[in-house]
């Protein structure tokens, strides 16, 4: 089994390096002819672009994309200032310099990576998914009979901050860095799953549909160690094949076969505020332009954020979206459960937690607000301030920054919730339901505690479990998202999610059930 | 203001310091010699076996005391003077209380074996333990075997901590059958094979005759009392119980039998000194309790009693139904009253066994059996919920009250499948009866 695993391992790295290693290879080459059609497609008016393109670019061979990318970045950049000085406003190119260098490179690159899409694919993603799978799947006999195995996690370095969790966390924030900013680096990996998106959509693949790939295979292949390493436990199995489902199904299918139809891309299940441009007016403008079908889609996206979640959140807590629906639970609960332990739990922690994740609530409110003000008074600005500039902000900001390079990228170090614990402005929204009007609660059962621990160790969201547990109190916290790990782990048996009648939920206590009753009565009605 | 000085930063000790600071402003100090911090012992296994570390068994963070005005002083304590009220510390100092708690705990039992006191031999109970396995057993290079002898929740406990670092264990059972004390047979050959299932060599009716040392005075091997028999070994457990840790006391004037002798207001012989925890012995049992509990929730509850004691209330102990439980490797355990195993067990208790085929769950009832009242239910792999069976018990309703309501009682995650009917069809068959189970509802559940 260790063999087979080795064997795995070995596959899993070699699909990584060569996956890395693409961003250094093929070359780049814009001929007169592409470069002609891009000016015209993008409607270019800069002719100190186009002629500072035509000088260093065209017609010439680059062997990596930086330099390509630096050529066309800095020549966009030098026209821009100098049409913004001379108050030239139609000639200046508003698409960000790396995006519009992503666009040129995406159909000028070439080399056996393009030319050989297929066969890179299985370089790449093929040898990372079979490699993964063989290092999992001998689990269902290297970690024992079903049941609760974390032994070891914090011997090891990859789950313990070692010196392998550190590497992780530079290569997911570096991964995430390239995605948000500089998309014209990975031109080659995009390459990779452009079969795929033709066969869904019919266009080729963006960095978009490259990270939504990729976000499903990673998903789907940790699902599989979801399924071994909790299989004893039926509320895990389920768990992880819903946000599995809602993921490959919603976030992905879904709005691609919708782009075929030439509908606009929507995930059905993404509710605003973690969808964050859902009200910006190029979303309403593309959704009212596409006739009865994006009117629909706006009135459900109204609808699922003003009745659906918090009715839902009423009934079942903030669960049934965080650990059965959303994507990025969904990424959390699968890549990011090997990380779970590391969530802070000292009160410290959660002070800032309730300061921050408001305040992006807060924000995300604010900024909608704005917009949609400025959408109907036809305004550009409010209260004097940019209705474009506070959306960049936000988008930079929480939308690429805290989302991605934080939320996930420090998964190997601050914990699988990152995002969802200190970032999320809809778990903000339905915690604030769920703490104060809904039917969900950890029970704790009586006086069995011990006081062990595992419990908090293993809550994702850096709850201090154990403190309720060992006063015999419920655990009503709005930023449970319900995952019952801490159930799952417990040795004792003193937890259960459960859905029960609003009376009683939250019941501190004094002194423990098992104690004298006659005490018990006395101290606890104090 | 007074000072109350607590011995000992347990469980016990803690809750009283935690209590006493929520209905009074005195001045506390606990003592230890242990730990800087409470930290939760039966969480010592998680750390060796890599669940958690140690800061992760702490269940206050380390301003809470300070916050709380609870004293720290990390000694540890010699002599008790009691007539002037003054504890006197091996490290040389003293230190004056105007009311003291002795809440000491336990130390593992040692039957004088010949050998018992050499390097590699341990209990399983102290934060030095662990330091001391981590030291002789981290991995199976350095750790050949280890020889486990007593078999109880610790024993068991250690046999699952060195399996998880893949050292071959070999665990010695006094009885014929793993904790056949307490548990029915049917339960306890369930676990029997559990440990078996994990790879471990269970060596059941056989007795530990001594440990061999090394030249270095190190441990060697086993000799198997009954067969002669010599096992290599680099670490032996002694994990036949534990005994309260009273040595200090025994020059004092505070009475001793094998804990420090209390009565049901947890006061000792001597005024203004208290003792509660594992190292409390009753001077009648209290039911059918032992007279001396070593089991972590009693000890919070004498702690949170002492308290009001201390603060003016004074009040008498007085535990609860019985429950308890326990996780032997993967199968948890859970009791709630009384369930007997062979030995003790009382003429009129009448015994319910059902058991899963294959899927390691098993639960047991036991009632009278002219009355038909509900005694207590041993669960394994099962999860039932104490408020159910403190209501049941208290209300003294009958087995079959108990069956038909097993849904209220089940506290098992979400979606698992339940074997309810299972189990009452079995019971009908066997006793006649025409029980039916009832849909769980939330109203009576909640009713408390």
């Amino acid at each position: 089994m260790k063999h087979i695993q080795n064997i795995g391992l070995g596959l899993f790295l070699t699909g990584l390096a060569i996956f890395i290693s693409l961003i250094f290879l093929g070359k780049y080459e814009v001929s007169s002819q592409l470069f002609d059609e891009i000016v015209t497609n993008k409607g270019v008016k800069s002719e100190l672009f186009i002629n500072d393109l035509k000088a260093n670019v065209v017609g010439k061979k680059f062997s990596n994309p930086f330099t390509f990318s630096s050529k066309i970045t800095s020549a966009l950049k030098t026209a821009n200032e100098t049409h913004k000085q001379n108050n030239e406003w139609n000639k200046v190119i508003w698409s960000k310099p790396h995006s519009f260098a992503y666009e040129i490179a995406k159909s000028a690159g070439s080399g056996p990576i393009k030319e050989n899409k297929g066969l890179f694919w299985w370089l790449t993603f093929g040898l990372g998914i079979i490699g993964a799978l063989l290092f999992i799947i001998p689990q269902v006999i290297t970690l024992g009979s079903a049941g609760i195995k974390n032994n070891g996690i914090f011997h090891n370095a990859a789950t313990n901050r070692g010196w392998i969790g550190w590497f992780a966390f530079i290569f997911l924030v570096g991964f995430y860095i390239l995605l948000y900013f500089r998309p014209d680096y990975i031109v080659n990996w995009v390459y990779l799953v452009d079969p795929i998106s033709e066969s869904l959509s019919g266009n080729p693949a963006s960095q978009w549909f490259l990270y939504g790939f990729l976000y499903c295979v990673v998903m789907t292949v940790m699902a599989v160690r979801m399924y071994i390493k909790y299989r004893h436990n039926k509320y895990q199995v389920l768990r992880t094949t819903s946000v599995l489902f809602f993921q490959i199904v919603f976030a992905f299918l879904i709005p691609e076969i919708l782009v075929r139809f030439e509908k606009p891309w929507y995930d059905f299940k993404n509710a605003f505020p973690l969808d964050y441009d859902f009200f910006f007016k190029w979303n309403l403008d593309e959704l009212i332009a596409s006739g009865g079908f994006g009117l629909f889609i706006l009135i459900w996206g109204i609808i699922l954020t003003l009745v659906i979640v918090p009715v839902m959140v009423y009934f079942f807590g903030k669960r049934w979206y965080c650990s059965w629906v959303c994507g990025c639970g969904g990424l959390a609960e699968t890549l990011g459960d090997p990380y779970r332990q590391l969530s802070d739990k000292s009160v410290k922690t959660w002070k800032l937690e309730r300061w921050l994740v408001h305040g992006v609530l807060v924000f995300a409110l604010v900024m909608t607000s704005f917009t949609l003000y400025a959408y109907f008074s036809g305004a550009d600005a409010v209260l004097g301030i940019k209705t474009q500039t506070i959306q960049d902000i936000y988008g930079f900001l929480i939308g690429s920054i805290f989302a991605g390079v934080i939320g996930t990228g420090f998964y190997p170090i601050f914990g699988n919730r990152v995002w969802c614990r200190f970032g999320c402005p809809l778990a903000a929204y339905m915690g604030i339901v769920q703490r104060f009007k809904s039917r969900f609660r950890i029970t704790t059962n009586g006086g069995q505690c011990i006081s062990c621990g595992n419990c908090s160790t293993y809550c994702e969201q850096g709850i201090d479990v154990r403190a309720y547990a060992q006063k015999g109190e419920n655990i009503v916290r709005a930023s449970c998202v319900g995952c019952g790990i801490c159930s799952a782990v417990c040795p004792r048996g003193v937890l259960k999610l459960e859905n029960g009648p609003e009376k009683g939920r939250i019941n501190p206590t004094d002194i423990l059930l098992g104690n004298d009753v006659n005490l018990m009565d006395l101290v606890n009605q104090k | 203001m007074e000072h109350i000085v607590i011995i000992g930063n347990g469980i016990s000790g803690v809750t009283t310091a935690r209590h006493i600071r929520k209905l009074s402003n005195k001045k506390i100090t606990i003592v230890s010699a242990e730990t800087d911090y409470f930290f939760s012992r039966t969480a010592l296994m998680y750390i060796y076996m890599g669940h958690m570390k140690f800061e992760h068994t702490q269940p206050y963070e380390n301003w809470f005391w300070k916050k709380n005005r609870i004293e720290l002083k990390k000694g540890y304590v010699k002599s008790i003077e009691t007539k002037s009220k003054t504890l006197h510390f091996a490290e040389g100092d003293s230190l004056q209380y105007d009311k003291l708690v002795i809440a000491t705990g336990s130390k593992p039992n040692k039957f004088g074996w010949p050998g018992q006191d050499l390097d590699g031999v341990m209990g399983m109970y102290h934060k030095q333990d662990l330091e001391n396995l981590e030291k002789h057993a981290p991995d199976n290079k350095t750790c050949k075997r280890a020889v486990i002898v007593g078999g109880g929740l610790i024993g068991i406990e250690l046999a699952e901590m060195l399996h998880s670092r893949h050292i071959p264990v070999t665990f010695l059972v006094r009885e014929s059958s793993f904790w056949n004390g307490v548990l029915p047979a049917g339960e306890s050959s369930m676990i029997n094979k559990e440990i078996l299932n994990n790879g471990i060599d269970l060596r059941l009716s056989t007795n530990l005759k001594e440990i061999v040392s090394d030249e270095n005075r190190k441990v060697k091997s086993v000799i198997i009392e009954e067969t002669g028999e010599e096992i290599a070994c680099n670490v032996v457990g002694l994990t036949a119980g534990v005994s309260p840790n009273i040595n200090f006391l025994k020059d004092s004037e505070i009475e001793i039998g094998r804990g420090v002798k209390v009565n049901r207001f947890l006061e000792t012989n001597i005024p203004d000194v208290y003792a509660i925890g594992d190292c409390a012995e009753q001077h009648e049992p209290i039911g059918q309790r032992r007279p001396i509990e070593a089991v972590w929730y009693t000890g919070r509850m004498m702690g949170e009693t002492v308290a009001q004691t201390i603060c003016n209330n004074r009040i008498e102990y007085k535990p609860g139904h019985w429950f308890n439980s326990a996780k032997f490797i993967d199968i948890e355990y859970q009791t709630y009253g009384w369930v007997f195993g062979e030995r003790g067990r009382p003429d009129y208790e009448k015994h319910f066994h059902w058991m899963h085929p294959n899927n390691n769950k098993c639960i047991t009832v036991a009632y009278h059996k002219d009355t038909n009242l509900f005694l207590g239910i041993n669960t394994f792999g099962i999860r039932m919920r104490h408020e159910f069976f403190d209501k049941i018990l208290t209300e003294k309703q009958t087995v079959a009250y108990v069956l038909e309501h097993l849904a209220d009682a089940n506290f098992d995650p979400e979606f698992y499948k339940l074997y309810e009917n299972e189990i009452i069809n079995q019971f009908n068959k066997e006793n006649n009866t025409n029980i039916k189970l009832k849909k769980k509802s939330w109203k009576r559940i909640f009713s408390v």
